[in-house]
């Protein structure tokens, strides 16, 4: 029954999981040693303390902050798109969903571990975990922190089910050609699926039903991350904008991440076939309407600081605008909005290059754009005798880096795992929706849908 | 009725000596960090001497303000902390229990007057001045915050003694470290619960301002602005 097509597209698709090169021994043992030189700078600064870091006072929060909010926010490339692009059902999605829905997963994790690698005691970090314990002591509620908690994992939970659920018929596909040990662990994964269409139907609701769930969810977790900073009393901290600033932000640098990754991943697994230039020219116009909100967040922010004109707050503006800070303000100027408006505007400059370099520039930006929230605040609080400044030092430099290269080295093992692109969504993607609606309608009169 | 302490800072009579600051250490088992250290902004002062000049050099007139915790009503550190290691004790103090403290630093940075301060490292001291360490007061290890406490380990005494004796407890018994210590008398501790007591009195003073005030944290500390008095508020 299968076509020529599909079976040179499962091929295609299905290669990098049963072939392994040497060069991705290679790429893999040095991500693997930079990220195990990450580990060993955290435990170096969990032995001699906090003190190693850039961190003092008072800008007690510095590179660590700055790289959670950073990872979260990318983290909203993929299972937001996704589960948007499959709501609206734009066809062109694809090849892109599963690519995304993997950073997610893992941005999310690498995120997570900066609060944990920013505590001055994190042996006690299960402390925020509510259970009834010998102290008799619950999480304060109130702090964001806690909120955060909560939010992260709900967001973490939902898109790792988010991504193992439409990968449930490609593990029945790799079980079905693998014997021993991979056979049994495709086995368990796949949960006995057999392509009956009421287990299809049963996929397609439940994926319905997530994409639904999941809008939410993403959308509050990066303004709770935002909470961390607005609910604080804190020169340009504490501003109403920054749910939907953050959740912009978020989206905006999860785009860029999202287009830097599939042009990796295209050409490390030669699927140039499947991730064409329409996909980065779709990403594209998002992360251009992305790029603009954006822009309109940061003006209305500074404007309106500017004209409250209140002592503290303009300390820290004009830090950003044209003292200390003012280098890194317009790098992110120029990197989120000078760079990536033309090459994303102009016709003839749109190309998959293109957008690449606009979205090096944002991730750039966005990371500078996380830093400068966090920082000149801080630096300007408080009484004027007590101002201070913040430079990092080498060990948040190393786990900055480190962090890339877990990102890295996860998205590459995660690709031998299983295919990056969700082969079933393709097919039924050749296939003509029409044609499987049909199917489905029929198997649904013959009375094989309960 | 539970107490209310507060404490009123006259800043008429500050000479700005820093004899409160070495006080203050000395009681609290604050560490000094060093040089390096200092210098990195991890010096550790829960009350400091914040000096201001006005005006050009030579007509330069310099200006010293206490800063110590201003044990805000209205807190912003307390509702931050995820562990309740920040909280209000039932005198109004904002105390922080440091065996609860997990080192997330937000208190810190919620805080609007910059006095709290955090164990970069685990601290120590080279004998013998290890010797001198306040048996009343816990020494706090690396990733823990601390801050001014109003001396509540000298509060807890008085009223301890106070109630042996079977006694309300005296206007001015209790004493932090820094106002005992303050020459100019320019700091005066009490309860601001009993409307007699001198710090009550000296906080509805019309010369009384509290610091950052726009914030809304309804601090118990009230400094005394600089300025000709009459001899009613004379105390």
């Amino acid at each position: 029954m299968t076509r020529k097509s599909d079976s040179s597209l499962t091929d295609d698709l299905l290669r990098p999981v049963f072939e392994t090169s040497t060069k991705f021994y290679v790429t893999a043992a040095v991500l693997a040693v930079i990220v195990a030189a990450g580990f060993g700078t955290w435990f170096y600064q969990i032995y001699w303390g906090m003190g190693v870091t850039g961190d003092n006072w008072p800008v007690f929060w510095g590179l660590h902050e700055t790289n959670f909010v950073f990872w979260i926010g990318i983290s909203h490339a993929g299972t937001l798109i996704s589960a948007i692009l499959r709501i609206v059902n734009a066809t062109w999605r694809r090849p892109v969903t599963r690519c995304a829905e993997v950073i997610t997963a893992f941005a999310l994790m690498i995120g997570a571990m900066f609060p944990l690698v920013h505590l001055g005691r994190p042996w006690l970090a299960w402390w925020l975990i509510p259970y009834p314990s010998e102290r008799l002591l619950w999480p304060n509620y109130r702090s964001p922190l806690v909120w955060d908690f909560f939010a992260i994992n709900t967001y973490l939970l939902s898109s790792l089910l988010f991504l193992a659920l439409p990968a449930i018929p490609d593990f029945a596909l790799i079980r079905d050609r693998t014997t021993g040990w991979r056979n049994w662990l495709y086995g368990k994964l796949s949960l006995g699926w057999q392509g009956t269409p009421r287990q299809w139907h049963r996929l397609e609701s439940a994926m319905h039903m997530m994409a639904l769930a999941i809008i939410p969810i993403a959308i509050s977790v990066h303004t709770i991350v935002s909470f961390d900073f607005s609910m604080a009393v804190v020169p340009m901290w504490h501003s109403t904008i920054f749910g939907p600033y953050f959740v912009v932000g978020a989206i905006f640098s999860g785009i860029a991440a999202l287009n830097i990754v599939m042009a990796i991943v295209r050409r490390m697994l030669h699927l140039e076939k499947y991730l064409q230039p329409i996909h980065f020219r779709n990403l594209g116009k998002l992360m251009l309407a992305m790029s603009l909100l954006w822009g309109y967040f940061v003006f209305n922010e500074r404007l309106v600081t500017w004209y409250g004109n209140t002592p503290h707050e303009m300390a820290a503006l004009w830090s950003t605008q044209l003292g200390r800070y003012s280098p890194m303000f317009w790098t992110m100027i120029f990197c989120n909005f000078i760079l990536p408006f033309p090459l994303l505007t102009i016709r003839k400059l749109r190309s998959i290059t293109a957008t690449v370099i606009a979205s090096c520039g944002v991730v750039i930006g966005m990371w500078l754009e996380r830093f400068l929230i966090i920082v000149p605040s801080l630096s300007y609080k408080g009484t004027s005798y007590s101002w201070g400044t913040y430079l990092p030092r080498w060990p948040e430099i190393v786990i900055f880096g480190a962090s890339f290269a877990a990102m890295a080295l996860l998205y590459l093992l995660f690709s031998k795992f299983i295919p990056i692109i969700s082969i079933w969504e393709m097919k039924v993607g050749e296939h003509s929706n029409i044609k499987v609606a049909a199917q489905v309608q029929e198997s649904e009169a013959a009375g094989e849908l309960v | 009725m539970p107490h209310k302490w507060g404490m009123a800072v006259d800043l008429d009579r500050c000479t700005g000596c820093e004899a409160c600051v070495v006080a203050c250490h000395s009681e609290n088992n604050i560490p000094t960090v060093g040089e390096t250290e200092a210098a990195r902004g991890r010096a550790m002062h829960w009350i400091r001497i914040e000096r201001y000049w006005e005006g050009e050099f030579p007509e330069v007139q310099v200006k010293f303000r206490p800063v110590l915790c201003q044990q805000c009503d209205e807190a912003p550190c307390e509702p931050v902390c995820p562990t309740y290691a920040s909280s209000h004790s039932e005198d109004g103090l904002n105390s922080q229990i440091y065996n609860r403290c997990i080192g997330t630093r937000y208190c810190a940075n919620a805080c609007g007057y910059n006095v709290r301060f955090f164990n970069f490292f685990t601290p120590s001291w080279d004998k013998p001045l290890h010797l001198q360490l306040n048996p009343d007061v816990s020494v706090r290890e690396g990733g823990v915050m601390e801050k001014c406490t109003f001396c509540i380990q000298r509060i807890n005494a008085g009223k301890v003694s106070a109630g042996i004796e079977q006694r309300p407890l005296l206007d001015g018994e209790i004493q932090p470290a820094c106002v005992q210590s303050c020459t100019a008398n320019a700091l005066v501790f009490g309860d601001l619960a009993d409307p007699d007591s001198t710090v009550s009195k000296l906080s509805k003073s019309p010369r009384g301002t509290k610091l950052l005030e726009e914030l809304g944290t309804k601090p118990k500390v009230t400094y005394l602005q600089r300025g000709s008095w009459d001899d009613s508020q004379k105390r």
